[in-house]
């Protein structure tokens, strides 16, 4: 009576107990009710995604069950040997550590370069139609296929006046080293970084840039110690995705590595003689002993091709744990997500 | 009681009538308005009850449940043509929910759980396949949602759809698809406005056109009933006003079930209300009897306002 | 989107700081454009003599393009013809089949996908696709090639290519498991990932009052997809197809090793034969001939079909822009 002006009405009585009737989870809706081209439909969406998972799991015991049936540890610490009984003889130290050169290589150019242009095309954007030429070139970049970069490279690295970079003489070089090969590969990397740091730059609230720059930083020490700072997951992300492009590409490799079956270096100079040399990598190896290529050891590129699926999905998981650290929320966020996550394309 | 002012805040000591649960019969009269007010509305409030009062659907101690929590408890109600059932409610009395079970679409959330039945025309609705269910009994939503078509394609979607699920083919504008879609909009008060143009993108209407334009999409195919969640509240009163005469005009072809947390919109409107708390039906009777001699004392005290 | 260019940092003492930073990071922009112009102009370049001897008849057969690849290495012209003389038809061709068939499959394919992964999966399937997608999206396409030449290759060789089949052509061609089927296969399982990936997301991005409304209405859940759901993100599904397009032409390694190496046009007219013939994609010619790739009539040769790559791979970039444009309406950045 009188406190009901204040209160609002008492709990009520205590809920009926479900009868026999109650139906808890109620069916999604039937389609045994639907039209046949409808229910056909409905039967092919759910075939093509068990299909997927089919073959994807497919690949990955195929994978295993060879990988394991030929990989010996011998395999990691013998370099390649030339010999007749290819299934018994040498190893892939030598293309593992090629890979891990030229990704090296690769991600050391393309990681600064990539941040420095995204931070450019975020931050400066000045004047705006370099702004604009440099975004689409980027894009343009992303699509090539690597097997154009990779002639372009060769090009370019058999001119005369860059014959340091690899063997050979002043009138021009065969332009296969490992310098030659990490360079162009940062051309793979590079959309990919600079994608992921510009969309990471352009997430970043404006506050942040109005209360560096209302303490009286520059530009350029805001982009360093505030706003690179507050990307770093993404920046890293990109950087691995890079990296996994580099190491998965196989034609850059064997135009530009020369594909000898052990690391060549050129020259005495330790270490920059062994950068100046010819190699392989763990892809070239794989194709050169695929009987696609000349060795025609199966075994040794299963194994390989095992060495390489596990980095590869290693650093695909490491992604993803990089990814998950920040996300944009929401819609767009999933489709930004999704879409970075992709190291193909962008 | 002056349609336009707000029901004054009442104090009466007792609670001596008994709980009106059982379904009122068909008011004898609507109640003379008492006082000046806006000619159209008063118009609006004296009209006649309607001739003919067929229930639809009844709901039978219903009570539905997302997970652990009772979110509408053994309600029972009539749903009827010739007149407009308005649910009102403070937040969370299960109104809302209470209206989605009338077309299964809380079978869309995963962990409902329900008891108790709905029939309509005497048959249990969860008896019947999903969509025909939905063909009979439309539903307008609170924000105004027309699909990314032209005019002519929004309304005769639903025309079109259960022509192919019968096993038509997809045709073009046949001329008795033309004329259903006219007359749909005729009966939505919206086909003056677009005639000239019905190819244009839905979505260019005003927000109160746009409204119109569902509520006349979902009476393209002849539903038995019609269930507006909140129509109005995404609305400015001009468009309001529009919709609330469209209703009124409705009601004797269709059954009509409006939820809305506005009490002068359920005045206005509705010829039976029933007032929900925290799940449970309170009151329910025609809308005169509830707002001006409510015989719970909770209902009064959200009528006056103490609480929403 | 792009505050941080417009907002001004206040200090005057930090500008020099900033002018210098501007005028390198400018600098490093003007370089990567012309490095990026000059990759192309300098491929162009190199690819000149070979067009300009052989005009538009390039992309025209006549002949066989090994052969004329073969005798260009060794110096000796074609008949009545220069060393640079190519009709490179049969490998044209060769890249449109494997691209465009697997791009259509692809397409139907990974629609179905996107659409079950989205509305139909139960949230358990959902959990364990999602990092299935990612997976086939990783795996380096030296591996498919693999599994393509040591595997799939033999299979269809014994299963789907019989005697009979393999005598029909056998004064022309001679029929074996690296094939337009294998290359075909294996390409589309290579593009899939992306695209279900960007169809799958423009999905999940169609309002859900309007598939609501639908379900509201008394359609199924299959034609809400259809006739709303579908046509909302097709946008997205033709970017996706666009991006997918110019994964599929630039595979080189796996092509190279599956798809046979016989620069032989295959022949629809064949009937289904067609599908087990041999061909060569543009990609895979240039990794398979990249021995010597600087000298000599074959680089020119070979240029050419990389500056036929390039325009492809541009203007693919550009139809690709075109139709990101109404993505823009639900805010997917694709």
């Amino acid at each position: 009576m009188a406190s009901a002006a204040l209160t609002p009405a008492p709990a009520p009585a205590p809920a009926p107990a479900p009868d026999a009737r109650t139906v808890a989870h109620p069916p999604r809706e039937r389609t045994s009710s639907w039209p046949l081209v409808d229910r056909v439909c409905y039967w092919l969406c759910w075939a093509t995604g068990i299909g997927l998972c089919v073959i994807a799991l497919a690949i990955v015991l195929f994978m295993l069950v060879k990988g394991i049936a030929y990989l010996r540890p011998s395999l990691f610490v013998e370099s390649p040997a030339p010999s007749l009984h290819q299934s018994q003889s040498g190893g892939f130290r030598d293309p593992i550590v090629g890979t891990l050169v030229v990704t090296a290589i690769g991600t050391a150019i393309a990681a600064p370069m990539g941040v420095a242009l995204a931070a450019w095309l975020s931050e400066y954007r000045r004047p705006a139609w370099l702004a604009r030429s440099v975004e689409s070139a980027v894009e343009m970049l992303a699509g090539v296929p690597s097997i154009v970069l990779a002639i372009f490279g060769l090009l370019v690295f058999s001119q005369g006046f860059l014959a340091f970079l690899s063997q050979g003489a002043a009138q021009g070089s065969l332009g296969e080293s490992f310098f030659n090969a990490g360079i162009v590969m940062s051309l793979l990397a590079l959309p990919l970084i600079v994608g992921a740091t510009h969309e990471a730059l352009a997430q970043v609230p404006d506050r942040l840039r109005e209360a560096s720059y209302a303490l009286g930083k520059t530009r350029v020490t805001t982009i360093r110690s505030v706003l690179l700072p507050a990307i770093r997951p993404s920046i890293a992300s990109g950087v691995v995705l890079g990296m996994g492009r580099i190491i998965g590409d196989t034609a850059i490799v064997t135009i530009l590595l020369g594909a000898t079956l052990k690391n060549e270096p050129v020259g005495h100079t330790p270490l920059l003689g062994a950068l100046r040399g010819t190699g392989s990598t763990l892809t070239s190896y794989v194709y050169n002993n695929s009987p696609a290529g000349e060795g025609n050891a199966h075994e040794k590129a299963y194994a390989a091709a095992f060495v390489l699926l596990m980095i590869v999905l290693a650093l695909n998981a490491l992604v993803t744990r990089l990814s998950n650290g920040e996300r944009p929320a929401g819609e767009r966020g999933r489709a930004l997500r999704a879409l970075r996550l992709w190291p193909l394309g962008r | 009681m002056d349609p336009l002012m707000p029901p004054p805040i009442r104090r009466i000591a007792l609670d001596r009538e008994p709980n009106v649960a059982a379904p009122a019969a068909a008011p004898a009269s609507n109640g003379a308005p008492r006082g000046p007010g806006g000619a159209s509305l008063r118009a609006h409030r004296s009209r006649p009850a309607s001739a003919r009062v067929l229930e639809r659907m009844r709901i039978d101690s219903v009570s539905l449940a997302y997970g652990a929590n009772w979110v509408v408890r053994d309600v029972s109600l009539p749903v009827r043509q010739g007149e407009v059932l308005a649910l009102i409610g403070a937040s969370g009395s299960g109104k809302t929910t209470l209206l989605r079970s009338l077309n299964r679409l809380t079978e869309i959330t995963t962990g409902a759980a329900r008891s108790g039945a709905i029939t309509i025309d005497g048959r249990d609705i969860h008896e019947l396949e999903v969509n025909d269910l939905r063909r009979r009994v439309s539903m307008v939503f609170q924000q105004p949602n027309p699909f990314p078509m032209s005019i002519f394609d929004n309304v005769a979607y639903a025309l079109a759809e259960q022509h192919i699920a019968r096993g038509g083919r997809r045709r073009r504008r046949t001329p008795e698809l033309a004329r259903a879609v006219e007359d749909a909009l005729r009966r939505a008060g919206l086909y003056e406005e677009v005639a000239e143009d019905l190819d244009r993108s839905a979505l260019r209407l005003s927000g109160g056109q746009q409204q119109r334009l569902c509520i006349a999409r979902a009476l393209a195919a002849g539903p038995e009933v019609l269930l507006l969640d909140e129509p109005c509240s995404a609305l400015d009163p001009i468009s309001t006003a529009t919709i609330e005469e469209l209703i009124v005009g409705l009601r004797e072809s269709v059954a009509i079930v409006i939820v809305t947390h506005n009490l002068q919109q359920a005045f206005r409107v509705a010829d039976n209300v029933a007032f929900m708390h925290l799940g449970e039906l309170v009151e329910y009777g025609p809308s005169a009897q509830v707002f001006e001699r409510p015989a719970r004392q909770r209902t009064r005290d959200y009528i006056s306002g103490a609480f929403g | 989107m792009f505050g941080g260019a417009q907002q001004q940092p206040g200090a005057r003492t930090g500008a020099r700081s900033d002018q210098r930073a501007e005028r390198t990071l400018g600098a490093l922009a003007v370089t990567v454009l012309v490095l990026i112009a000059l990759m192309a102009v300098t491929v162009l370049i190199k690819a000149w003599p070979s067009f300009s001897y052989n005009g538009l008849s390039w992309f025209g057969s006549g002949g066989d393009v090994d052969t004329q690849l073969r005798l260009m290495r060794e110096g000796t012209p074609v008949g009545g013809h220069g060393l640079l003389y190519f009709r490179a038809w049969p490998l044209v061709w060769g890249t449109l089949l494997t691209t465009l068939l697997a791009v259509l499959l692809g397409l139907v394919i990974s629609t179905l996908a996107a659409v079950f992964l989205t509305e139909f999966a139960p949230a358990p399937v959902r959990r364990v696709l999602d990092p299935v997608i990612r997976l086939l999206a990783a795996v380096p396409s030296v591996i498919y090639g693999l599994i393509g030449i040591l595997a799939l290759a033999p299979w269809i060789n014994q299963h789907l290519i019989s005697n009979a089949r393999k005598q029909s052509v056998i004064y022309v061609v001679q029929l074996n498991g690296a094939n337009l089927a294998t290359a075909t296969l294996i390409l589309t399982v290579m593009i899939l990932p992306i695209m279900v990936a960007i169809s799958a997301s423009a999905l999940t991005a169609v309002p859900g009052a309007w598939r609501e409304g639908s379900a509201a209405l008394g359609v199924n859940r299959w034609r809400t997809i259809w006739r709303i759901s579908l046509r909302t993100a097709w946008p997205a599904i033709a970017a996706a197809t666009v991006l997918a397009t110019a994964r599929a032409l630039g595979e080189a390694v796996m092509l190279a090793m599956v798809s046979g190496g016989r620069g032989f046009a295959a022949n629809p007219l064949d009937g289904l034969t067609f599908l087990f013939e041999p061909v060569r994609p543009l990609a895979a010619t240039i990794f398979q001939e990249s021995e010597g790739l600087t000298i000599g009539p074959v680089a020119h040769t070979i240029y050419a079909m990389g500056a036929v790559l390039l325009v492809s791979a541009t203007m693919l970039s550009l139809a690709g822009w075109a139709v990101k444009q109404p993505l823009k309406r639900y805010g997917i950045r694709a």
